[in-house]
């Protein structure tokens, strides 16, 4: 073996395995090999960096993308995007999904017998600005039965696509709400195996951004890894 | 600030089934100044060489210059999806040598991000590709077992690349550990 340095592995139950069977999925797509550590050369300390032209206007706003306003609970979730030592990640991309507030999502492979929203594609993306900042407005999801086991119900989520300052920091995620009673009986949500982790995933209510007689709030801050993981090229930025 | 405790990185969750929603517009999007060199085609395959329909792969090399400046994609990033069969194509830019501070010379490759439902955090895994007289003296692919470093080398077929993923079974491709 070569004398690379290897990339430093996650705190012990902060990251879900790959095999884990209540996620019936995971049984037949998770490796069984073990896995070979990641040396950290130039390809792994840096990352792509997008554009702000990458972007459309109201790309952001979910609730604005048709002819009229979707149907459901209209809420902002915003927050930071951080590095492991709370300084913010500026410029990160930041790609949300989700279903409608019935609980679907327009896409071909959802079947589920719930409403589809004409005004509402579920899709939108932001970058952060010089404070780590984002936010979007859009509606909340709904719950919605996933098939993987008798009375499957997935929490209410948004599903979280990030890029922070290097590929090592490339994080996909989903954003819970707080209260939901199915995310104790979720398997994907239960895949974390510390608790503490798991809450860090689940979202704040937030009066001081809910706009009275207009919208609730949610804050979710976001800390990617990758700022330790530098140490003898500087990020491709 | 004084010395700070170390914030704890957020935990990963499946892509899911429905990523195509929000991450489809940068699908098949590379920079449009990237010159296409090198074109791959493949499958990403499950334990029992079933096709995975809903898997995404993000592709990186830091070693393939941006002729323009102003691309909104950078050089050297490329998404791509399956299709119903588990197969994708990715045009990808050729890297270009880029020696390592500390000296080491990689052969041309790619870091390879794989998603899919049931894979609650993503895979990496690494892309080279057959005929390239470096990957002989390439460290990171030489310190893999002999056995199994086939499975990061895409074989040169009909003017393309051909690169399958196994996420599991007798084929399985090696991934690493982050």
């Amino acid at each position: 073996m070569s004398d690379l340095p290897t990339v430093e592995l996650p705190l012990p139950g902060t990251q879900p395995e790959y095999h884990y069977p209540p996620y019936v999925s995971t049984i037949a797509r998770s490796p069984r090999q073990p896995l070979l550590p990641l040396p950290l050369t130039r390809t792994e300390t840096t990352g792509p960096v997008f554009r702000p032209n990458l972007l459309r206007v109201g790309d952001s706003d979910l609730t604005a993308q048709h002819a009229a306003p979707p149907l459901g609970e209209r809420i902002y979730v915003h927050g930071r995007v951080l590095d492991e030592d709370g300084r913010p990640v500026r410029n990160a991309l930041v790609e949300i999904w989700q279903a409608n507030s019935a609980g679907r999502y327009r896409h071909k492979v959802d079947t589920y017998n719930a409403p589809l929203d004409p005004n509402f594609t579920g899709e939108g993306r932001t970058l952060t600005d010089d404070n780590g900042y984002y936010c979007f407005k859009t509606i909340k999801p709904g719950p919605y039965p996933w098939g993987n086991h008798h009375n499957a119900w997935r929490p209410s989520h948004i599903h979280f696509s990030l890029f922070g300052a290097g590929i090592l920091s490339r994080l996909v995620t989903q954003m819970y709400f707080p209260g939901d009673p199915l995310q104790p009986l979720d398997p994907i949500f239960n895949s974390i195996p510390d608790p503490d982790a798991r809450q860090r995933l689940v979202s704040k209510l937030d009066m001081q951004r809910a706009e009275d007689s207009y919208a609730l709030a949610y804050a979710f801050d976001i800390v990617l890894r990758g700022s330790h993981d530098t140490p003898f090229e500087e990020n491709h930025r | 600030m004084s010395a700070p405790s170390k914030w704890i990185p957020a935990s990963s969750q499946t892509v899911g089934p429905y990523f195509r929603i929000g991450l489809e517009y940068l699908l098949d999007r590379p920079a449009l100044s990237a010159s296409e060199a090198l074109l791959v085609r493949g499958k990403v395959l499950d334990r029992d060489l079933a096709p995975v329909s809903d898997a995404m792969l993000e592709f990186w090399s830091p070693a393939c210059p941006a002729a323009s400046s102003s691309d909104a994609v950078p050089s050297g990033f490329l998404r791509v999806g399956t299709d119903d069969d588990g197969a994708f194509t990715a045009a990808l830019p050729r890297p270009q040598p880029h020696p390592e501070q500390n000296g080491i010379q990689q052969a041309p490759h790619f870091l390879v991000l794989v998603f899919a439902r049931g894979l609650l955090r993503h895979l990496i895994t690494r892309i080279y590709f057959e005929d390239e007289p470096a990957n002989a003296t390439d460290p990171v692919l030489q310190s893999i077992p002999a056995a199994r470093r086939q499975t990061l080398i895409a074989q040169h077929r009909d003017g393309a690349y051909s690169w399958n993923v196994h996420l599991q079974g007798p084929e399985e491709t090696v991934f690493f550990a982050w």
